[in-house]
């Protein structure tokens, strides 16, 4: 115990006299879960509309105001030629163009054959669609207006609700994300390179030589990382609370749940470490290596039901899917403990397999 | 000389079978399966019905609306209780309840109102599908007035028509609009870590000693370091302008030289922010730490997943910085909408920029003693 007590310390002031290195790791995540917390969003707001509007009468000013006044929108141009939407959409400037049938006023209350085109840039197909979404309820609701002297059978009134998300904050779906993303590849990025660094510079060999079991030389490694993380994983939580304003929920089983994916995180650092020889090595295959998967399997910013099914199967073995699912139950949804048991067990699972693994594979001699 | 330390750095590079192996791996993996993950379409929504009426009006209702392909009808609850529960335990995402009476008001004209609740954890999601839920609603009305015939009586109720149309991707595929963005990425990453790691990679060995006691000028080293750079960043580019276009049919609208000659400056923009970072670092992982730092920043700020657009104003004026951002706009729009160099001017001097900022701190941060 004592030996495992003095090699504990000597890891400590490894990371302790490295001071830049501890500088970045503790400021990094502050810095990252502020900017993307905030950044990473896809709200629709202040989508750039051009008008070209013929006719010019009492019925589409009264649209073009409310499209005006509508949060969503502003109108930026009005256009005097049809063919110049292709060249303003080109430009990258706007994202929809509002297009109005000549004689507008005339057709719509005579003819009924009155129209309004809405073109959206589709190159980003979930924006055209909400844009394209709210406007048509923008012109609806005109239709409805328009409509209300008279009496309609048949029309059926949808009365939306947007539960535990009301103002569909997109805080509550990213934050989440953002936590899981930066604890694991932190955590997996410091491990691995703290254990190969030792064998780059020969002085595993030494430790090796030592009497200490080399699990204790392991786990002597992971101590003062897993203290790194707990310090990381609390100014995540407050910020984002008290920054990001996403509710924490049941903190007592937020807590164990990121202290379960702290030590799977650092015992997949540990088995990189394992697997690979030198530094550079090591950091290519936990940043990089880690990164693409991370950002685009766990469901972050990708629902997971739109995958095919394989990358859906794929994406099962990304630990961080199931952290972040977890912790957007949690969190954000305050349901009870026994509605996340699948991922607890998950991880739990991971997190054993992975310090098996890596056990098993490390070597006690060097050559 | 610049030829002999080019040939030193390829040797080099060779000579370490592993990172030209990932090189490789990692861009035809990357675009081979990314463009598959990276879909935020919504489709497969998973519908919960509450049906108070049970009227052969609201069955028709419930059959019609998996019928559109954006729902999946998964659970039947007999309460709202009930249905929050499917919702908590992730078995539906939106539930739709019938009031009791709903035949008999619509007949009487009463119009009523059909309560949709969505999970709104994921805003997008829950928009849209409110949105797709409300226009099926819709549909159902005026399916029932044309079969009535009661609008053909009153000719005139002023209505308009509401046409929608997209234009550049037609039918809304995500991966047209994403595999020009992650090229971008993938180019990123592999020039911009490289370097990162090539000049305190000397560092920490030793060698560059070697390299500071020889008459070879600053700038000369680092265009030495640069131009090998190039060369790795010019074929995974290619590799992945031709997986685009064999493996998904994907070929640019506009002008593919003008991809190239943003590609060309791009390279140079990234490997030159490794440089400078890897000269500020004294040790491998220190660089590592500080460029995925800023890479994950340039990446996830770029408008490459979720828009600029959305982004609060402050954040919007931090990605005016992001040489991503712009290569970003550019490879789009060339793709998507064939905008020609002229449409792009202003990205253009952006990257020469920071071209040239960046690889000027290179030089002048190198320095050749202690």
């Amino acid at each position: 115990m004592k030996q495992f007590i003095s090699f504990v310390k000597k890891e400590f002031l490894h990371i302790l006299r490295d001071k830049r290195t501890m500088l970045i790791v503790l400021c990094m995540p502050i810095v990252q879960i502020i900017l993307f917390g905030f950044a990473i969003t896809n709200e629709v707001k202040d989508a750039r509309i051009v008008v070209f509007d013929p006719s010019h009468d009492a019925e589409t000013s009264r649209i073009k105001q409310r499209i005006e006044s509508s949060s969503y929108f502003t109108i930026t141009e009005e256009i005097k030629d049809y063919k110049q939407i292709s060249e303003v959409f080109k430009k990258g400037k706007v994202n929809l163009a509002v297009v109005f049938s000549e004689n507008f006023a005339d057709n719509l209350l005579h003819t009924g054959e009155a129209s309004v085109q809405v073109i959206a840039d589709g190159s980003e197909p979930n924006q055209a669609s909400s844009q394209v979404g709210y406007i048509s309820q923008i012109l609806s609701s005109c239709q409805q207006e328009l409509m209300a002297q008279y009496h309609v059978p048949f029309s059926i009134k949808p009365d939306t609700h947007m539960l535990y998300n009301p103002q569909r904050k997109d805080a509550y779906n990213f934050v989440p994300g953002v936590m899981g993303i930066i604890m694991i590849l932190i955590c997996a990025m410091m491990t691995s390179i703290a254990i190969v660094r030792e064998k780059e510079t020969g002085t595993m060999e030494i430790l090796l030589a030592s009497p200490v079991k080399p699990i204790y030389i392991i786990l002597a490694k992971m101590v003062p990382y897993m203290v790194l993380s707990l310090i990381n994983l609390t100014s995540i939580l407050l910020l984002a609370t008290f920054v990001l304003g996403v509710p924490p929920g049941n903190l007592f089983w937020l807590v164990m749940l990121s202290v379960l994916f702290i030590i799977l995180s650092l015992s997949l650092g540990l088995l990189i470490s394992t697997l690979v020889d030198t530094q550079a090595a090591a950091m290519l295959a936990s940043a990089m290596g880690l990164l693409t998967p991370t950002i685009l399997l766990s469901g972050i910013i990708f629902p997971i039901e739109s995958m095919p099914a394989i990358l859906q199967y794929l994406s099962s073995i990304v630990p961080a899917r199931w952290y972040i699912s977890a912790l957007r139950r949690l969190m954000i949804q305050g349901v009870s403990v026994q509605y996340v048991l699948q991922e607890f067990s998950v991880l739990a699972i991971m997190a054993f397999v992975l310090i098996a693994v890596s056990l098993k594979k490390f070597k006690i001699r060097l050559m | 000389m610049l030829k002999y330390l080019i040939e030193k750095e390829f040797k080099q590079l060779r000579r370490n079978p592993f990172i030209p192996k990932m090189i490789v791996i990692m861009s035809v993996v990357m675009m081979l399966v990314m463009p598959w993950a990276a879909n935020q379409e919504i489709k497969g929504i998973k519908l919960s019905v509450i049906d108070h009426d049970h009227s052969p009006v609201s069955q028709r209702l419930i059959e019609k609306v998996p019928s559109s392909g954006y729902f999946k009808l998964t659970d039947y609850s007999p309460t709202n209780e009930q249905a929050l529960k499917s919702i908590e335990s992730g078995k539906a995402d939106v539930i739709m309840e019938i009031p009791a009476r709903f035949e008999r008001d619509l007949f009487t004209g009463n119009s009523p109102s059909v309560m949709i609740s969505a999970n709104a954890v994921n805003g997008m999601k829950a928009g849209l599908g409110s949105q797709y839920l409300s226009g099926i609603l819709g549909d159902y009305s005026s399916d029932l007035q044309n079969e009535s015939g009661a609008l053909a009586a009153q000719t005139t109720i002023p209505r308009f028509k509401v046409v929608p149309e997209y234009r550049f991707n037609p039918h809304l595929d995500y991966k047209i609009y994403m595999i020009p963005a992650l090229m971008v990425m993938l180019l990123t990453m592999i020039s911009g870590f490289l370097p990162a790691i090539n000049i305190v990679g000397e560092k920490e060995k030793g060698t560059i000693e070697q390299i500071n006691v020889t008459p070879v000028s600053k700038s000369m080293f680092i265009l030495a370091k640069l131009i090998p750079n190039w060369v790795i960043g010019l074929t995974v580019f290619t590799i992945c302008l031709c997986i685009a276009a064999w493996g998904y049919g994907l070929y640019p609208v506009g002008n593919p030289f003008v991809i190239y000659l943003f590609a060309l400056i791009y390279i140079l923009v990234v490997s030159g922010i490794g440089l400078v970072i890897s000269n500020y670092s004294d040790t491998m992982q220190q660089a590592m730490f500080v460029m995925w730092f800023f890479v994950m920043i340039l990446i996830l700020m770029s408008g490459l997943f979720t828009p600029i657009a959305s982004m609060p104003g402050w954040a919007q004026g931090i990605t005016l910085f992001n040489p991503l951002r712009y290569f970003i706009e550019v490879m789009r729009q060339v793709y998507l909408k064939g905008s020609g160099f002229f449409d792009l001017l202003p990205n253009f001097f952006a990257l020469c920029g920071f071209a040239l900022l960046f690889n000027l701190w290179t030089i002048l941060s190198y320095k050749k003693s202690n």
